[in-house]
């Protein structure tokens, strides 16, 4: 098992043709990915040849589902037409969109969010501006080396790419179920929360690390509901204590604005349900370590 | 990103999208100043053009009864310091009859992933004092990012804010034009604080805070707008296209992804404790997938500032290759020659590590030390920093 993305995932490309979308579907595709095809409507009809697999493109996400049975898309697609493209995507009730592409303007975000509720949420986003998901030794959609580590035991929610590497990185001979990278922006899909909830009901997942920053108060809410819902151990780590106030720190959504959604209030918050906080990545890596000893 | 608009640009957003606004126009000479006030005619405010509050007690907003004192006003106000701004503008605003004052905005609601409006038939104060010492004043109201606000909406906004059904009706239409301003020039917040009713019974918007979002520029005019002086370093970095925050320390630091460089910036500032208490000098996000050439502009950037000590290279290379990394530091130190004095500590994972970490020792710089581990590298740069 692992959540939302396993080997049974067949997996479309928004945004395909284009450089970002070649680039890393080649390397999904070497990570061992079942990609089936891409979607662009001015090269419907097109085939794409990568190291030799031949991959059709569709005019739209729901013509690539019924040609290919694809349950996943990937979106590459410039900000100024993201929105579309997850429309698109929400409409053809694909099972799981994830979007990687950063700067979509915060509008555009909430659109397409409120169009996700109204139709009754069918398609799981995941981001924008994230990394993607990873089921390593199954399959990743995004943008996630393929050859950091192997399968094992371990969940892993993240709103940064990097720290996700890096924390799968530390912990490379332990491996993990899924790798989540929700994202660094204002609006998301898909929360710490819903991350942990899937992970909690995944027989794979043994213990979870969950990574966040400054800004907003997702982790806040995330330690409410351990509290409340997890069983399982939750190591966490929080960046950004040095992130000065009123200064966006690459992410759009990392900002601390006054009192709120400081690294120091986030450490708190998931201290007081009893879970323990890094001070550093080694540190939460060297937590985990602990947890999965105890297994 | 976002941007805050000074107090001018807002009125003058208002007034394009038909918010009603009273006439105000800027002026950055004491001449200018009078000019305005006499085009103007009547009383006019003179108002510093500053993003911060508390200007009225700061002695930035004064009231002029001729343009000779609307001068006067203005060479008192240019050049005031209010907490750190320096007014290098000011609006001259016509003067308004006031009979009651507002408050109303519209803003992004991260917490739950919808814009949210707040609304109260009590303004004029300070609203977050108001929303403290009597939340039922302020009404708050949700707002679908689709269904956004019509007139029904707005009714059920000022109403919800506890204004008579007959003014509500009134301020209705402009709350509309508000919401306009709001989706249309991609704001994550339009704030209103006074919106008034004049004792001839008009509704305006007095004063006005609007934030844009920066990740919307592509669909907006905006490369003439006036806006912050950025620290030198920061102007520098940004005509490169880096993501650079400047901070207040002797470690300079380079990293790729928003996340890993916050969490450097932490790391160095644990190990800084053990080292004299020096502290990250900066933030810079080199990116995914960064080449040599990004990575010697964010070495020449880091290197500019005085108080850098020295620098941090920390890069996990997911789709940054680590030997693009490497050669962009041999390229920048080459291109420095003897220039270069600070020392730098490198840590690179991932990606190419091998051959990244090959082409470092080959170089063997003076200057560069190579470390295994994110926390040995901190460390060995706050040593270097505190010598």
């Amino acid at each position: 098992m692992a959540i939302f993305l396993d080997s049974n995932s067949r997996i479309i490309v928004q945004g395909m043709t284009g450089s970002e979308g070649m680039k890393h579907t080649t390397r999904m595709l070497a990570g061992g990915s079942n990609i089936v095809g891409g979607v662009n409507p001015r090269k419907a009809g097109e085939t794409v040849e990568i190291d030799g697999k031949s991959l059709p493109v569709f005019g739209t996400v729901a013509e690539a589902m019924a040609a290919t049975g694809a349950n996943v898309s990937v979106i590459f697609v410039p900000p100024a037409f993201a929105k579309a493209a997850v429309v698109e995507a929400i409409d053809a009730e694909i099972g799981l969109a994830v979007v990687i592409t950063e700067g979509i303007p915060v509008h555009d975000s909430a659109s397409f969010w409120a169009y996700s509720c109204s139709k009754g949420n069918k398609t799981r986003i995941i981001g924008p501006n994230c990394p993607g998901i990873i089921s390593p030794e199954q399959s990743n959609a995004g943008i996630t080396p393929s050859n950091i580590t192997g399968r094992g035991p371990i969940g892993l929610v993240s709103k940064s790419g990097t720290l996700t590497y890096q924390m799968m990185f530390e912990l490379r001979d332990i491996g993990f179920s899924t790798a989540i990278g929700i994202g660094g922006d204002p609006i998301i899909g898909t929360t710490h929360i819903d991350a942990l909830e899937a992970f909690e009901a995944d027989p794979e997942t043994k213990a979870i690390v969950l990574i966040g920053e400054i800004g907003g108060d997702s982790e806040e809410k995330a330690a409410a509901y351990i509290a409340k819902h997890v069983t399982k151990p939750v190591v966490a780590y929080v960046a950004g204590f040095t992130a000065p106030e009123g200064k966006t720190m690459g992410h759009a959504g990392a900002i601390v604005s006054g009192s709120a959604g400081t690294a120091q209030a986030k450490k708190e918050a998931f201290e007081a349900v009893g879970v323990k906080v890094g001070k550093t990545p080694s540190e939460t890596a060297a937590l985990m370590r602990e947890v999965v000893k105890s297994l | 990103m976002t941007l805050d608009l000074f107090e001018y640009q807002a009125r003058d957003m208002f007034e394009a999208h038909g918010v009603p606004v009273l006439q105000g126009l800027i002026a950055d000479t004491p001449e200018e100043a009078e000019a305005a006030a006499a085009k103007i005619g009547g009383v006019v405010v003179v108002k510093a053009q500053v993003k911060v509050g508390g200007r009225g007690k700061a002695g930035g907003v004064k009231v002029a009864k001729t343009p000779e004192e609307a001068r006067t006003h203005a060479e008192a106000i240019l050049g005031l310091d209010i907490k750190g701004h320096v007014v290098k503008r000011v609006m001259i605003a016509q003067g308004a009859s006031i009979d009651q004052e507002y408050y109303f905005s519209v803003m992004l609601d991260r917490s739950n992933r919808t814009f949210l409006s707040l609304c109260s038939v009590e303004g004029g104060m300070d609203i977050e004092q108001l929303a403290v010492e009597r939340p039922d004043a302020l009404a708050k109201i949700a707002v679908d990012a689709v269904a956004g606000i019509d007139l029904a909406k707005a009714r059920e906004i000022a109403l919800a804010g506890h204004f008579p059904a007959e003014l509500a009706d009134k301020v209705a239409p402009v709350l509309v034009k508000l919401y306009d301003v709001f989706v249309k020039e991609d704001a994550t917040l339009v704030e209103v604080n006074p919106l008034v009713l004049t004792h001839d019974g008009q509704i305006l918007a007095l004063d006005g805070k609007v934030t844009l979002d920066d990740n919307a520029e592509f669909r907006h005019e905006r490369a003439e707008m006036e806006r912050d002086d950025l620290d030198p370093l920061e102007a520098k970095a940004k005509a490169w296209d880096l993501n650079y925050v400047k901070l207040d320390g002797q470690v300079g630091i380079i990293g790729n992804g928003a996340g890993l460089v916050m969490s450097t910036l932490d790391v160095v500032a644990y190990a800084g404790e053990r080292h004299g208490g020096v502290r990250p000098a900066n933030f810079l996000d080199i990116g995914g997938g960064a080449s040599a050439e990004v990575m010697a502009n964010g070495l020449d950037v880091i290197l500019g500032d005085a108080q850098v000590k020295s620098v941090f290279v920390n890069v996990f290379g997911g789709i940054t290759a680590c030997d693009a990394v490497a050669n962009g530091i041999v390229g920048a130190l080459e291109k420095l020659g003897s220039a270069a004095t600070k020392p730098l500590v490198v840590r690179l994972d991932g990606n190419n590590v091998v051959e990244g970490r090959r082409i470092l020792a080959d170089f063997a710089h003076p200057l560069v030390t190579v470390a295994e581990t994110m926390d040995e590298a901190a460390d060995k740069a706050a040593e270097l920093a505190n010598r």
